[in-house]
């Protein structure tokens, strides 16, 4: 056969290929040498091609038909083969195949074998990707290890431990006795190694945890001595004495010192020394800086020493280098909460990075600035958001309208302003806005009593220039629908008012109707719209009108409304004026509000402004809006259930499209003086029915008839079999619970047929 | 440290390795992704992503990339100067290290970076101690081969 590729020869060789065909076509041609060779068991060149084989891999070709000869080179007594076996073995085994064990036997003896260099490959490979049962197998010889005095095997086997650890945990005890004198070595290789792993078990264990802490002083010694020691050129790195060490001394003093006063006393001293003398003009320096102010804000520091960490941190926010103003922002996003004042001296720093190039940077800023937001600087905090907001990136966008939604929510020092604000964020970014925002500017508008006719002129010049941004357009035709009284009256007080007649409005809305630019939701919105003017406008022809247009659309939707809207002109338009009055100002039915601030050693991860908790409306609000039509089915209502002060209704209407399946809507309403509390509706229907229960609007059924709970049903009916239902109510009156079962019998003829 | 990957910048991948077990497949996916995200960022960009629940350090020398993926509680700063470190070593063993060497000695790049980090730690914080222990190990790996004349094997 022919004489196998030196692996230089075979790498130049797939690299003149000019396409991936042909590449492929080397690779495969090279890859069946490869496999009659492993198939002859060719000892002379099994390193080599393995070698070829790992080039291949990388490139994205299989190669486990390798796997097995990865074991015999590690088996091999020639360190070479050893070498490239073990380097195989990591690249193409990992604990998922059952290959990977046989390793286990190979690796104990070169653990134990006479040239250390042969032990160091199998700590290694160990330390990688040994599975858990290698590790339980092992562990006493990394133990052993540990203990040597030969510090290149004392460094690695301590890496080797934290693995063993990582994937038996139950092992960790047996590695306490070899800790023992590991910090007093003076490689700083071992020591180095050591603290990761001191680390490690003091991360795993409370009890390590409280072991270790006398190793403090020892700890502060050791960083003590790499900052005063003069230089070292071994370890130096622009003037520091191995940076390494030095962060992950600190790193491990931060989980001792957490917590715990005597600790975080001790360490005192050594972190205002290094936060005040480490040389800051090069990356280096500043990492160590970084992991300080960490560690400082992580335990009991003095007051004192955490004002330093932020100033440090304010100073990285005006360092050239990006990547440090990264590193300053996301800490401070972390200690925002418990050190508020401080983090608030930084805030211009803070939101001249709102204008960083750089992408990570400006997201930072932003949920730092929120987090800023109080009372005091909501005005000066707000203009330079929504500039932000005018010219952010389309991701950004979303996030930063919920975030002034919620600011403004909180701290809005006027009613005029929160709509100014509001109506800012609809015309800059309105097709941004998220969805649920909708019910909530709603909701705000609603209750913003005075401010109701102001709010409309503004909306209504806003769709006389914008017709695209949906979130906009339904908020304003909602907004036009409810109090296009006040806006053709011209009663605007806190600007001029504007000038326009009922037809122009019904133009606007009608035009909203046909434009391709509208979504099905907004059209829906509009012709609601238009529904309610007929009892606030005079030109209810025109409405009449529309509605009956829409009669016969194609879009469900659209269609279900306008039947219901003619049927309520023509059957029940003495229920009109009442089911299209104003609405009343509503309340919050669920509290999402911002998250608390937990004060603790700086552990909060979310901001004071989370974005993403936004106070929402449910039901009553929607029902409402977009469904006023319950008895317009044509079916008549009927009262399921009435006693001991509990009335139950039912509503019904066709879902369309399908004629099988009754939508119910129960009513229940409370006439007693008492609430009922912990209300819950349940139903039963007959095998040939199914049924389907919606969540209700709430569980108080509110005393005196002042609210009620809905909750819509829906029944599965195909065989169009007469309706029954069994009913059972549980709910708290007075203190005492309250269980009653009822039969529904009495359900119209028209709700089933 | 997860896994440290270098790629070129056309995104061809000249080392990966891997401190956490995962199948082949999602290496695959997981290098393809991020080398797409790495390769899209612009110049002006910081070191440092997020990406999935992982940091991503990476920074550019020469025509590679080299990319490491550390945990939330890993320091970002120290983790540039350990890729540093690692281009250091491989410019004093190779002389004034280029893309080139890598590619024809992928072998020799892992026994380094082997030597210098250890289940995704630095287990050895000296550049010359680094060096000596994989000089040695190229000597004994010379002499293994000499006594039967199985020089040609591997070179």
């Amino acid at each position: 056969h022919l004489p196998s590729l030196r692996v230089q020869v075979l790498i130049r060789t797939i690299r003149t290929a000019r396409t991936q065909a042909e590449e492929r076509e080397m690779i495969q041609k090279e890859c069946a040498a490869i496999r009659s060779s492993f198939r002859e068991e060719d000892n002379t060149y099994r390193c080599r091609n393995v070698a070829k084989l790992l080039y291949m891999h990388m490139l994205g070709y299989p190669a486990h038909f390798g796997q097995l000869e990865c074991l015999k080179l590690i088996a091999s007594q020639k360190f070479t083969d050893k070498r490239i076996g073990y380097l195989g073995a990591m690249l193409l085994l990992d604990e998922r195949q059952d290959v990977h064990l046989l390793m286990t036997n190979c690796i104990k003896n070169d653990l134990n074998h006479s040239t250390q260099y042969v032990q160091g490959l199998s700590l290694c490979t160990l330390g990688c990707m040994g599975s858990s049962e290698m590790c339980r197998d092992l562990a006493g010889e990394v133990e052993k290890l540990l203990k040597t005095s030969n510090s290149y095997l004392r460094k690695k086997a301590a890496l080797c431990a934290v693995h063993v650890i990582r994937k038996v945990p139950e092992l960790m005890e047996m590695f306490l006795p070899a800790t023992k004198n590991l910090l007093s070595e003076k490689n700083h290789g071992v020591l180095h190694t050591s603290v990761v792993l001191l680390t490690e078990m003091c991360e795993r264990s409370p009890d390590m945890l409280s072991h270790f802490r006398k190793l403090v002083p020892q700890l502060v010694r050791i960083l003590k001595n790499l900052i005063m020691s003069g230089y070292s050129p071994e370890h130096d790195v622009s003037g520091i004495s191995d940076p390494f060490l030095q962060v992950r001394i600190l790193r491990l003093l931060r989980i001792l010192g957490k917590g715990d006063d005597d600790s975080s006393e001790a360490m005192n001293d050594i972190l205002a020394q290094v936060a005040t003398n480490t040389e800051t003009s090069k990356n280096v320096g500043n990492a160590i800086l970084y992991e300080t102010v960490l560690t400082i804000m992580d335990i009991k520091s003095e007051s004192g020493l955490r004002v330093l960490a932020i100033n440090i941190l304010g100073r990285f926010l005006l360092n050239n280098d990006k990547n440090i103003r990264y590193v300053a922002l996301t800490s401070l996003l972390k200690t925002v909460q418990t050190d508020h004042n401080a983090v608030q001296r930084h805030r211009s720093t803070i939101v001249d990075c709102l204008k960083d190039l750089d992408v990570s940077i400006k997201r930072r800023a932003m949920e730092l600035s929120f987090a800023l937001v109080n009372g005091n600087n909501i005005r000066g905090m707000m203009k330079e958001l929504l500039y932000f907001l005018d010219s952010c990136d389309p991701d950004f966008k979303a996030d930063c309208a919920s975030g002034i939604f919620l600011a403004a929510e909180k701290y809005a020092p006027s009613k005029r302003w929160h709509i100014d604000t509001v109506m800012r964020v609809l015309t800059t970014a309105g097709s941004y806005v998220r969805d649920d925002s909708v019910p909530n500017l709603i909701q705000l508008i609603t209750n913003s009593v005075e401010m109701h006719a102001y709010t409309v002129q503004r909306l209504y010049k806003a769709l006389l220039d914008d017709i695209s941004q949906q979130p906009l357009v339904q908020v304003a035709s909602w907004c036009i629908g409810e109090y296009g009284d006040l806006l053709v009256s011209g009663q605007c007080e806190e600007e001029e008012p504007i000038q326009v007649s009922e037809d122009e409005v019904l133009d606007v809305l009608e035009g909203l109707l046909v434009s391709n630019l509208s979504t099905p939701v907004t059209r829906a919105y509009s012709l609601t719209a238009i529904m309610k003017l007929s009892t606030r406008f005079s030109s209810v022809n025109r409405i009449k009108k529309v509605v009956s247009i829409y009669g016969s659309s194609i879009d469900v939707e659209l269609q279900q409304r306008a039947v219901e809207y003619n049927a309520l002109f023509k059957k029940y338009d003495h229920m009109r004026p009442a089911l299209l009055e104003r609405m009343p100002i509503m309340e919050k039915t669920a509290t999402n509000g911002p998250t608390d601030i937990a004060q603790t050693n700086g552990e909060t991860d979310s901001t004071i402004l989370d974005t993403k908790h936004l106070p929402s409306i449910t039901q009553p609000a929607r029902r409402c809006n977009y469904h006023i039509c319950f008895c317009l089915a044509g079916i008549p209502p009927m009262t399921a259930y009435n006693k001991n002060g509990l009335k139950i209704e039912f509503t019904f209407e066709r879902s369309n499209p399908s004629p099988n399946i009754a939508v119910i809507t129960i009513h229940a309403t409370n006439s007693t003086e008492a609430d009922m509390t912990e209300f819950v509706f349940q139903a039963a229907v007959p095998k040939t029915f199914q049924l389907q229960l919606l969540s209700p609007s709430s569980n108080v059924v509110p005393a005196l008839n002042q609210g009620s709970v809905t909750q819509v049903i829906r029944v599965l009916n195909p065989q169009k079999q007469q309706l029954r239902m069994r009913i059972k109510l549980t709910y708290t009156h007075k203190g005492s619970p309250v269980q009653d079962l009822a039969e529904v019998n009495n359900f119209p003829p028209q709700s089933w047929q | 440290m997860q896994f440290m990957l270098l790629f070129s910048r056309q995104g061809k991948l000249r080392l990966q390795k891997w401190y956490v077990p995962l199948s082949d497949k999602e290496k695959k996916k997981i290098t393809r992704e991020l080398v797409q995200t790495v390769l899209a960022r612009k110049p002006k960009m910081c070191s440092f992503l997020e990406w999935r629940d992982l940091k991503i350090v990476y920074k550019r020398y020469a025509s590679l990339y080299f990319c490491c993926a550390i945990e939330d509680q890993d320091n970002e700063l120290i983790t540039l100067e350990i890729i540093h470190r690692y281009v250091e070593l491989l410019d004093k063993y190779f002389g004034s290290v280029c893309e080139l060497d890598i590619i024809f000695n992928f072998e020799k790049a892992y026994f380094i970076l082997d030597e210098f980090l250890l289940g995704g730690e630095a287990q050895e914080t000296s550049k010359k101690n680094v060096l000596k222990a994989i000089e040695q190990a190229d000597l004994l790996q010379e002499n293994n081969n000499t006594s039967c004349s199985m020089g040609l094997l591997l070179s």
